[in-house]
Formats: structure tokens, sequence, C-alpha cells
């Protein structure tokens, strides 16, 4: 697997360019023949689901919603060289129990939430609390567009590009107080709009948390699309984080409110089973899940069904960027 | 009405039926693998349909002998042996789909999975304890362990059913996910416990009997 993270700006490929139009679409003519030609035959099917990925990227955008424009993210790290994850797959394929367990559930029943109008209230320890609406939080900062690499942690990883800013952008427009330890983010948990919200998985509503040092850092993004346009429902809509170095679970959906403090602050999925889901979560390899390995993930769309799959990185690859955070941390400890 | 359900089910078509019948979810997964219709992530997808399947054919199983004494089919015995086959089948491929698709046909990985974690320690001494049944279901193996023998090394399948539902409680224990488990789990608790409550009544007039013989 390639890997390739630029960190001087002039190096990075916009998103258009990563493969261009006319490339994409004579592969994809190619893949269709091949598909078409062999009828049937496994092989020939994930031919034509390659098709089918490549014909979604940054420069074709879904057409789905309302598009969401952005420049290029010209930050270290923020924009990776892989190849994207279909729009459908990233947009049928969620975790976001309020609507659901199953994977499929969310894009079923998400169609319920209501995005509009929305605010996140800013509490705790900051000197500007208040409620930012969303039509200010979206003029906040500009738009970038970055690719990142998304680890769930159950084992599998997609390549998303999405939109938004760092959160340090917001976080420094509220101004922390010096007290202020740490970044509490709270989900909607409407049961009107939710019809899972008030299951036994989880204590709603579902709670994350970060470092304020890690919420600073600027490849923590606060997300308002992905593939050029705003968010589906199913991914967090209208406001979501996207952590790309921890798993998942970690990007909380659908923010309305974020709160700084002193203390560590309780998370969903550690309340729910600690010696699974650690506060801190970052992805490694080293650290297994009680039920599964975390050393191989499977990429979505991309790995065939027999391909075997592929190493995951410390840091889901992000170490660079990331690594001084926890300098001097036992990782296998503070998981 | 009886008399022809009868009929129907000691023709050897019912067999062949049968057979198809429960070739369908192989079928259907097959077909939704070569036409990409089982989701972004068809290898988990595969993994644990076969699983499901699994131990639906152990619920139905487990439900012949009881469907054949209630309902009064007795020809409804003549099927076991192949839905238990089925049972094994769709285990073997839960098991090679697990081996394969999640782990690549790495033995050295596949033996520390089994040996770190429970789940999967259960799961694959229950596919051992069913390749024990399977491979004693030949005509040839009844006659050599000789019929009480070979019943009680075949009632063996009830710790797998126990095996089976502990597998699964247990993968879905960490998402607090039960309410499959409890569907399975009340299906085979009904199936064990008619059982339970046959023997105890085939013991007590057993005694009464007895008593009756002393007198």
């Amino acid at each position: 697997m390639l890997i390739k993270t630029h960190h001087r700006a002039f190096d990075h490929a916009t998103p258009s360019e990563i493969t261009d139009r006319a490339t994409v679409e004579n592969r994809r003519d190619l893949l269709k023949l091949l598909a078409a030609g062999a009828g049937g035959s496994v092989m020939a099917s994930w031919a034509g689901r390659e098709a089918f990925a490549q014909g979604t990227s940054t420069a074709l955008k879904p057409g789905k919603l309302a598009a969401l424009s952005a420049r290029p993210s010209t930050l270290a790290g923020a924009v990776t060289m892989e190849k994207l994850t279909s729009y459908q797959d990233a947009s049928s394929y969620n975790n976001f129990y309020e609507f659901g367990t199953d994977k499929s559930d969310p894009a079923v029943n998400a169609k319920t939430l209501k995005t509009n109008p929305w605010s996140i209230e800013i509490e705790g320890l900051v000197k500007k609390p208040g409620r930012l609406a969303l039509e200010d939080l979206l003029k906040l900062s500009p738009m970038e567009e970055r690719i990142y690499r998304l680890r769930c942690v159950e084992g599998w990883s997609m390549v998303i590009p999405w939109v938004g800013y760092s959160l340090s952008d917001l976080i420094k427009r509220v101004e922390p107080l010096g007290s202020a330890k740490y970044v509490e983010f709270v989900t909607l948990a409407d049961p009107k709009t939710m019809p899972f919200v008030g299951s036994r998985v989880l204590d709603w509503p579902y709670v994350e948390g970060l470092r304020l040092d890690e919420a600073l850092h600027p490849l923590t993004l606060l997300a308002f699309g992905m593939y050029g346009e705003i968010l589906p429902n199913q991914n967090g809509a209208p406001v979501r984080l996207v952590v790309p170095w921890k798993y998942g679970f970690k990007s909380i959906k659908s923010i309305v409110k974020i709160r700084f403090t002193e203390k560590q602050p309780g998370t969903a999925w550690n309340k729910a089973a600690a010696n699974e889901y650690g506060f801190y979560s970052n992805v490694n390899p080293g650290v297994d899940h009680p039920r599964w390995s975390q050393d191989t993930e499977r990429r979505i769309g991309e790995d065939g069904l027999f391909t075997k799959k592929r190493k995951t990185l410390m840091f889901n690859g992000y170490e660079a960027q990331v690594g001084q955070l926890y300098a001097g941390m036992d990782l296998k400890k503070l998981y | 009405m009886k008399a022809e359900l009868l009929r129907a089910l000691s023709s050897g078509w019912t067999k062949v039926l049968v057979f198809c019948i429960a070739l369908l979810p192989l079928a259907w997964l097959v077909w939704g693998a070569t036409t990409q219709t089982l989701g972004a992530n068809p290898a988990e997808a595969l993994i644990r349909s076969t699983g499901d399947w699994t131990l639906r054919a152990l619920c139905v199983v487990l439900a012949i002998t009881p469907l054949r004494i209630v309902a009064g089919l007795p020809p409804l015995a003549r099927l076991r042996r192949m839905v238990g086959l089925f049972v094994y089948f769709y285990a073997a491929l839960h098991l090679a789909a697990y081996a394969w698709l999640d782990m690549g046909l790495d033995v050295g990985a596949i033996t520390k999975d089994i040996g770190k974690r429970p789940f999967i320690l259960v799961g694959f001494s229950a596919f051992l304890l069913l390749s024990a049944l399977a491979a004693t279901s030949f005509d040839r193996a009844i006659r050599t362990l000789g019929g009480q023998r070979w019943r009680s090394l075949h009632r063996l399948v009830y710790l797998v059913a126990a095996l089976a539902l502990l597998h699964f409680f247990w993968m879905r224990a960490g998402k607090n996910n039960f309410t499959e488990v409890a569907v399975y789990a009340l299906v085979l608790a009904a199936l064990l416990g008619w059982r339970a409550v046959r023997f105890i009544r085939k013991k007590a007039s057993e005694r009464t009997n007895s008593k009756r013989e002393q007198l």
C-alpha cells in the first residue's frame, strides 16, 4: 500500500487532480467492458464494483445534496492520495446507533433527522459561552476539503473527502479558560426523530471527548460536508467531528453541545464497555480489541473478497502529525 | 388430509425438496456476492449470514422430533439426518468464511485467535463437536457404535446448541444488542424444554409402572 502524505503545501494534488476525469472514464469503460464480457463470473463483478467506485470522486459530485464548496487543504497530512471510497458505500454503511444498530439502518432511518434549524451550545470553561447557529458556524472559517482515512474500531476502513475546517478555529473563537483541560461533545438525542434513542445499547445522549491539545490539533476537523456536498443525515449532518487518527466512534456526529471541562469526560462507549473502548481510542495495531485483532483492516469497496486485509498503521498513518501529543504515555494502558 | 400429508412426507421427492430448500440460503449468498448486493462489506455479510443460517438450521433440526411426536408425523424422522448435515454444512461455510475472508487463511493467526478469544474458541468447539456428529452420521457408524452409544453421542447436539448460542451472545455483547440472541435462545429453550418435560414424565410413568408391577 502506498500512502503519500506530503508535508509541503505545493506538493499537494488538488482533489480533482487525483485521477483526472478522462483517465477515470477510460478506466471505467474498460472495466465495464470487462464486466460485461466475462458475464457473471466473480472476477467480472469485482471489476464492475471497481468501475463503480472509480465513478465517485470529488471531481464527480454525487449530486444528491446541496453543494458545499471548499478549497483543497494545504495542511500537512490532510490530503491522502489513496483511492476514495465510493459515496454509495460511505453513505450506506454507517454506525449511527440513534438510527439502529445494523449498518444499513441509518441510511434508511435517518431521513427523519431535522437539521434545520440547528445550533451548537458552547458551555463550561470558556470566556465566550453561548449558542452558535449553524449559519454562523458555516461562515466561521473558510471551508477546506480534506481526504482522510477513517478506521472503524470494527476493523474496516474508508477514505473520505470531508469538507470543513479545523475545530481549533472554533475553539480559539470561544476562548477556553486556563483551567479547561478537556472538551466534551454531545450528539442530539431526540426520541421523536431518532427512533433508537432510548434503546439499551448506550446511555443517551452520545457523548465523546478529547483532551484540549487533541481538540486543538489542526487535523481535528469540524466537518459540514463530504464529497463536495453537505453531510447526509446518516453521516452526522449537519455538523460532526472527524479525528482521523482515532477509531471512528470518536468522530461524533450531529453535535449539539461542546463543553470545556477540567475533568476527563465520561464518553459513551467507554461507559458501556471500558475494557473494550478506552477514552483515547487512538488507532493502534498493537492493542487488540478483546474480541478481535486491530492489526489489520478491510478497506471498504476496494479490497476484493479474497484479498488479505491490509496492515493497520499506528495512529492510522498520522503518526508524523500527532505522535508528539502522546510522547511518554503508555498507549497500551491508555488505549 | 393427514393421510395425504403422511404420504407426501413419505415420498422420495420430499427429501429432494428439502435438500433444495436447504441450499437456497447458499444460492442467495453466492448470488449476492457475484452481483454485489451484500452491501458495502460483503465479507462481513458472508461471515454473519453463514453463522445465522447455521443457527437457523440448528433450530429446524431440533424441531423435527417434537413436531414428529406432537403432530403425529413419523415420516419426518427421515429428514432429520439430512437437516443435521446441513447444520454442519453451514457451520463449515461459516468457519471457512471466517478463516478465508477474515483471517486470509493464515493458520498461525487463526490458531492464535482461537486461543486468545473465548467467543471464537466457543464457536470452534461447537464446530469440532458437530464434526464428530457428522462423521458418525452414516448407517455403518450407527451399527459400529451400537444404537445406545450412538444416541448418547448424538445428544451432544444439545451442547452444540448451547455453545452456538453462547458464541452468538458474546459476539453481540459488545454492543448490548441481544434482541436476535433472545429469539434464538427462546426457540432453543422451548425445543430443549419440551424434551426435558417429556423425559421427566417418562421417568415418572416408569416409576408408577414398576410400582404397579410390584403390587
